[in-house]
């Protein structure tokens, strides 16, 4: 083996020893059980339509449900065994998010409900948030001014 | 005590490490190394309420484990080099706080317990009769301080390493009948790049490479010298070799 001289030889050098993630097999189970709780979501508005709610509030109480299951999971240990196996299957739809606001909350509890659960809830969930509001303000505004001059050109 | 080489240190009078204790936790226990500890832990809590406080317990523990076992009266003890891997060291240093021998705060992240040693030799070669140095970390505090809540349901990689939770402590005397420090050499950094921090090995590595060359450009010996090599730390999913 030639020696190691430059930080970009040993980087390829780690990247080529260092084992990769199933990839194929990650893909497969995040499939299956992302598939399944959207399949849970989508019986739970259907029931919801059933009983003679409409669209916009049985897709309400679908995030409701979905977003109390997951923390109680959360809360029980199960969540993150649950995520290790499916990872983005369980990290991407409603639950995912719910897991990561109740981890934080769990895990700073230790440390005070002001400064512990208030103050360090959102460290996981937090950038999501700032650029998930930052990102629907900038598309708003763009909205405002396409949508005004459209109007005005009508 | 004298300069050997670039980075070597030798000790004409070599220190003794008179004795040694150690507590682990749950999953250390499970391993093939489980028989040499002198406790081992059912609970990450340890009856405590949080995981900071429990890591304080372990550290508290060893330390009045390995002093008992040494006989070496906690008086006799000139001063101790102790550290982890909390903010501020508060494990070591509210775990040691009731024993009132003066206290370096010493940290090194992965090699905080060599660091102590190293330290512990110069000082017993030095002025101190006995000194002590001991070392904690826990697996859920770390995660805490320095990755993400134990609860989050995300995968890791296959690089990962594990925190080891658990606390070793050492008594390095003056006089003795060995093991004996003989010489320590120091490392420098060696940073050649890695940006993955789960990747912590393929950080390290290069840096464990250069010291252990330097040590046997130093001393003049070779590897074959030495009946064992034995890194800190390397402790990981990783199951081929970098070196």
């Amino acid at each position: 083996m030639n020696p190691i001289e430059t930080k970009q030889t040993y980087q390829e050098y780690v990247e080529k020893k260092s084992p990769n993630s199933p990839i194929l097999k990650n893909c497969f189970n995040a499939f299956w059980v992302g598939g399944l709780i959207c399949t849970i979501g989508q019986i739970i508005m259907n029931i919801c339509k059933e009983r003679g709610f409409d669209q916009n509030l049985s897709g309400t109480i679908v995030s409701i449900i979905l977003i109390g299951l997951s923390a109680f999971l959360t809360g029980l240990n199960l969540f993150n065994k649950i995520g290790k196996f499916a990872g983005a299957g369980s990290l991407i739809p409603i639950t995912g998010f719910a897991n990561s606001i109740v981890s934080p909350a769990m895990e700073y509890k230790s440390e005070g409900y002001v400064m512990g659960v208030g103050g360090k809830m959102f460290t996981v969930a937090g950038p999501v948030l700032v650029f998930g509001i930052s990102a629907s303000i900038i598309v708003g505004i763009v909205y405002l001014i396409f949508n005004t001059q459209s109007m005005t050109l009508v | 005590m004298e300069k050997l080489g670039k980075q070597t240190i030798k000790f004409n009078n070599p220190p003794t490490i008179t004795e040694c204790a150690s507590i682990v936790g749950p999953k250390e226990s499970q391993g093939p190394l489980c028989k040499y500890f002198d406790q081992t832990l059912d609970d990450e809590f340890w009856g405590e309420k949080t995981w900071e406080k429990a890591e304080s317990k372990i550290i508290k523990e060893t330390v009045n484990t390995v002093i008992s076992k040494s006989g070496v009266p906690s008086e006799k003890i000139d001063c101790c080099f102790a550290g982890d891997l909390l903010n501020q060291c508060i494990s070591s240093s509210f775990g040691l706080r009731e024993l009132s021998i003066p206290f370096f705060g010493v940290f090194g992240a992965c090699s905080t317990f060599v660091e102590s040693m190293s330290l512990s030799a110069i000082a017993v070669e030095s002025f101190a009769e006995h000194a002590l140095c001991a070392t904690s970390s826990h697996f859920c505090s770390a995660e805490k301080q320095f990755r993400f809540p134990l609860e989050l349901g995300n995968q890791r990689p296959p690089s990962a390493q594990w925190t080891v939770t658990g606390s070793g402590a050492a008594i390095i005397s003056k006089t003795g009948q060995g093991p004996y420090i003989t010489s320590i050499t120091p490392g420098k950094i060696v940073d050649m790049g890695i940006k993955d921090a789960n990747n912590m090995g393929a950080a390290m590595a290069p840096a464990f490479a250069d010291t252990l060359i330097t040590h046997f450009l130093d001393t003049g010996r070779n590897p074959s010298y030495y009946d064992a090599i034995i890194s800190r730390r390397f402790r990981s999913c990783w199951k081929r070799n970098c070196y």
